[in-house]
């Protein structure tokens, strides 16, 4: 008999014995005697292991070895998932073994920690954007602005769905795929070539009675500000058609909330807010909306109230239950089940730590240190930064029309010498010429982006790779 | 009678916009370089005044310390599979192995960006392209996308899958139908309605499994898919599983399989052998990960050969020198969320399948099935408690019992019960789930567990059955032992008091003064 497996105490022979004889079988198999003969597996998977604990530490240590990340070099890539620090504390929270290990709070007796904690990261999402309701998450922006936008569909009875030409395209990818089986369409505004913004000609245009939402970016995908926001709200309003506005959280330190400039509904990536890149997830989709009853009721996702116990202590629970899949079935506001809510805890306790204060400096700081960025590399020949002509927050166009080389090759030559520059647009937005998207933090240091700018010269001098 | 002995942390603690005090700080970030400073001057007019903050928003002001005390406070109001026993059926709220938590809190992982350069990244693809290949291998299908962050999540690219493919046959006008039984996940309703299928639910057999003659009576031209899980919600696993895929497949419709059970069979049965053509692994049930409180999870999903064109991009895939990926699929998908999946889950996941190995995940099975089967026999002697369905069938990780007797006799219903069972130190089974069983209390006590818990609990619900009987009223009022007592849900989420923000507080408060 093999030797019990250290994670699962019964697999030890005389515990299992114990099992085996108070079931009255000879062997755990007959428990699986219902299972027809050809559908059985009759030989051993074919995956490795097991391995003992320090040589899977050491495998994947092995595997790993070779991998780059922003530690061991400048990187310069944002585009929805952005490097920002995280303090110590976050990490230290989310270790705790009640926060991580434990699931949904059904039963609110036992669980009022997470419950508390969610409530908390909904208030202080509601504080950043001016709503008044958030739910506990959805899993990133992009199915955050997916679910949005049905819900705009559901509470206007609408389906068209107007957005920005300049979206990230994964994120309209995501809206498409959430949006097409609903029978709902999403059409593009174009903006004008040398600000970036919505060209809102364009878009009333295109608006009219049948338009459910109307959505815009601020910062958006490739930086700029927005900075017609309150102008495209009255545009959709007129119409009847609800306002979302899907928003990088980090900069409501130092930006208007969007609920004071007309949104309905807001979403957003939380992932800035005290959690690490991981390679793209997991993820934090911010979804809030005004507190008007035909909104609430609309909204997907877990959402927690606060209420009171027995004795008439403050306490929480899930509210709003019947919205939910568990309840509803397929009349529910959406099929979303297991969230983020552990990114959810780090956020509520990132923001806690940097408070009002700390979240202005911080992007005081983003916006010194990308606004340096720029200069700097627009004085190099040939190269233009910011490409559009309007207010940036963290994230920038660059431009290489001007240097003979393409975004390919500069971005070739600084892997050459340790720098990840940003992410190419050739393919997504071939009319923005040679160009890449790149995002300055409070990560980069001013010796990082001067290093940036010397290896770019020393490429533009004929260093080329 | 036994009382509880647990007590839970119950701490007033204050809701965070009540703690700290004007100018104390947390954390700061750091200050632009002076000459970072220089080359820019005053950052004011960088920004269109009319779009920078009036006030800035109304966040706590507290110290660190201040903070840790909050959420340690908080933490300790909360339970988890790691203090004890948390029968969650569905769930399956087994132990999460710690070296997966540190293998995936390595820099590699955390730092890395999804868009960096391909051979900066090698090692991280090389992880995620093994474990889609060890999740086909377990699950008996071709190829797998790690793209979906939970399960519903991996439902709904699924039902996308199934109208992409019908689609392409030209039919997806006619095969609007997605077919669910009357016992299934929530989710697995929701998820087909999302997908744009009308759901067409089927009643249980008196089995509790799928009724071939009503299934055959459903499908027709129409059909699209058949939702379903194996073993099914009660814990059974369904033996006319091939003869329901043919039906399936003979109608033209695809077969989706729900992954919730999964831990059940590892190594046992494959769903792709069973006939499945869709499946879906809740990463965060079946190979230990976290759950962290609601999230995140992860839920990919595999398919057979025909559907591989279907699944999303970009594709992991690996040339025998380097790993990529490939965007170049015509016929996938498209994208339900950003870049390319939960990956601080997946890396878990992938530490966990190297902790077991073939055998171990077979014991995974087996035990589970043991520990349930164990506490079912324990369970279905005490009086109260009956077992609807066939109990004579083994069931496997999970199973089902109902309260209906207790109920009928002393008034005390499932719900009570469960409340109780915090006071003696356990999380509470699911309950009213799944719908076909009245008084439902559905328990999966995961291998994680020993003989001594699985005793422990079945001797705690002796003893609450028995004070039900004695005493009504002590489990009707439960619990007593947690950080609150029994919680005003619907107070909750009534229009006048809803509560569901510290700013839609103060306005109720405001408007009451």
């Amino acid at each position: 008999m093999a030797p019990a497996h250290p994670y699962i105490p019964n697999s030890a022979e005389g515990s299992k014995r114990k099992l085996v004889e108070f079931l009255g079988i000879s062997d755990p198999d007959e428990l699986y005697s219902d299972i027809p003969e050809g559908v059985r597996l009759d030989r051993p998977l074919e995956v490795p292991g097991p391995l003992p604990e320090q040589e899977i530490l050491r495998h994947v240590r092995g595997k790993l070895s070779d991998v780059k990340t922003a530690l061991d070099m400048p990187v310069f890539l944002g585009a929805g998932c952005w490097p920002h620090y995280v303090p110590a504390v976050v990490d230290f929270i989310l270790s705790r073994t009640e926060f991580y290990t434990s699931y949904t709070p059904y039963q609110p007796e036992v669980s009022q920690g997470m419950l508390q904690a969610l409530w908390e990261y909904q208030s202080m999402i509601c504080e950043l954007t001016g709503m008044d309701v958030a739910n506990c998450s959805m899993y990133d922006w992009a199915s955050a602005l997916g679910e949005a936008a049905r819900m705009a569909a559901r509470i206007t009875g609408r389906k068209r769905i107007l957005v920005p030409r300049i979206i990230h395209p994964e994120r309209l990818e995501v809206l498409k795929a959430y949006t097409e089986p609903a029978a709902m369409t999403v059409e593009q505004v174009p903006y004008e070539p040398e600000t970036g913004q919505m060209d809102l000609e364009a878009l009333k245009d295109k608006m009219g009675p049948d338009v459910a939402a109307v959505y815009v970016e601020n910062p958006s995908y490739l930086g700029f500000i927005e900075t017609q926001v309150k102008a495209i709200g009255e545009v959709a309003h007129d119409q009847g058609a609800l306002f979302v506005v899907g928003v990088d959280p980090i900069s409501l330190g130092i930006l208007e909330a969007p609920g004071n400039y007309g949104a309905d509904i807001v979403v957003g990536e939380g992932q800035p807010l005290g959690n690490h890149m991981n390679f793209g997830g997991p993820l934090l989709g911010i979804l809030a909306c005004r507190a008007e009853r035909r909104f609430i009721w609309q909204m997907p996702g877990r959402i927690i109230g606060l209420t009171v116990d027995s004795k008439g202590r403050k306490a929480f629970c899930m509210a709003l239950q019947a919205r939910e899949q568990h309840i509803r079935r397929e009349k529910a506001s959406s099929n979303i089940c297991t969230n983020e809510a552990l990114c959810a805890v780090a956020a509520a306790a990132y923001l806690a730590l940097l408070g009002p204060r700390g979240l202005r400096e911080l992007c005081e700081t983003i916006i010194y240190r990308s606004h340096y960025a720029m200069k700097r590399l627009n004085e190099l020949p040939g190269v233009k930064a910011p490409l559009f002509k309007a207010p940036h927050f963290k994230e920038f166009v660059v431009n290489y029309d001007g240097t003979g080389l393409t975004a390919k090759e500069v971005h070739e030559g600084l892997l050459e010498a340790g720098i990840h520059g940003g992410k190419l647009l050739t393919g997504e937005f071939p009319e923005l010429g040679q160009s890449a998207l790149y995002c300055v933090t409070e990560l980069h240091m001013r010796e990082d982006i001067d290093r940036l700018v010397e290896a770019l010269g020393a490429l533009l001098g004929g260093d080329r790779p | 009678m036994s009382q509880p002995s647990f007590r839970q942390a119950r701490w007033d603690e204050p809701i965070i916009f009540e703690l700290g005090a004007p100018g104390r700080r947390g954390h700061i970030p750091p200050k632009p370089e002076p000459e970072v400073v220089e080359a820019i001057g005053p950052i004011e007019g960088l920004l269109p005044e009319e779009l920078i903050r009036k006030e800035p928003p109304r966040l706590p002001e507290m110290s660190e310390p201040e903070v840790v005390r909050h959420f340690v406070r908080l933490s300790q109001m909360n339970y988890c599979p790691d203090v004890g026993l948390y029968p969650l059926g569905s769930c399956t709220m087994k132990y999460n192995p710690k070296i997966c938590d540190l293998v995936a809190s390595m820099d590699q992982v955390r730092w890395a960006h999804p868009y960096q350069d391909e051979r900066t990244v090698q090692g991280l693809l090389a992880i995620l392209y093994e474990l889609k290949n060890w999740l086909a291998e377990i699950t008996g299908t071709h190829e797998v996308s790690l793209l979906p962050a939970a399960g519903a999540h991996g439902e709904f690219l699924g039902c996308l899958i199934i109208r992409a493919y019908h689609k392409r046959k030209g039919q997806l006008a006619e095969r609007k139908e997605m077919i669910v039984p009357d016992s299934a996940h929530g989710t697995n309703p929701a998820s087909a309605a999302m997908a744009g299928f009308k759901v067409v639910t089927i009643p249980s057999g008196p089995d509790g499994c799928v009724d071939l003659e009503a299934l055959k009576a459903a499908v027709s031209k129409r059909t699209a898919g058949l939702m379903l899980t194996n073993p099914n919600t009660l814990g059974i696993f369904e033996s006319e599983i091939r003869e329901i895929a043919e039906v399936i497949h003979d109608a033209g419709g695809l077969l989706y399989y729900d992954g919730a059970n999964l831990n059940a069979i590892l190594g046992k049965s494959r769903p792709g052998d069973m006939g499945f053509d869709i499946v879906h692994i809740n990463i965060h049930k079946t190979f230990g990960t976290p759950h962290g409180g609601g999230g995140p999870g992860s839920g990919p999903i595999g398919v057979v050969e025909e559907l591989e064109p279907f699944l999303p991009v970009p594709r992991i895939e690996y040339d025998g020198e380097r790993y990529y990926l490939d965007w170049d699929k015509p016929l996938a998908v498209a994208k339900i969320r950003a870049f390319l999946g939960n990956v601080a889950v997946l890396v878990r996941a992938y530490a966990y399948i190297l902790a077991l190995g073939p055998e171990g995940l077979k014991e995974v099975a087996e035990v589970s099935v043991l520990n349930s089967n164990y506490l079912l026999k324990k369970l279905a002697s005490l009086e109260g408690i009956e077992v609807p369905y066939g109990p004579e069938r083994p069931r496997k990780h999970e199973f089902v019992v109902s309260l209906k007797p207790l109920e009928r006799s002393t008034g005390v219903r499932a719900l009570n019960v469960a409340k109780r069972l915090l006071d003696h130190g356990y999380h509470a089974p699911t309950i009213y789930f799944p719908p076909i069983v009245d008084e439902a209390f559905m328990v999966e006590p995961t291998e994680s567990f020993g003989v001594e818990d699985l005793d422990g609990f079945a001797e705690a619900m002796r003893a609450i059955l028995e004070e039900a009987r004695a005493e009504p009223e002590k489990v009707l009022k439960a619990p007593y032992n947690t950080a609150v007592g029994r919680v005003d849900e619907v107070r909750a989420s009534h229009p006048r008091t809803m509560a569901l923000s510290w700013r839609m507080l103060k306005e109720k408060e405001g408007l009451k003064k």
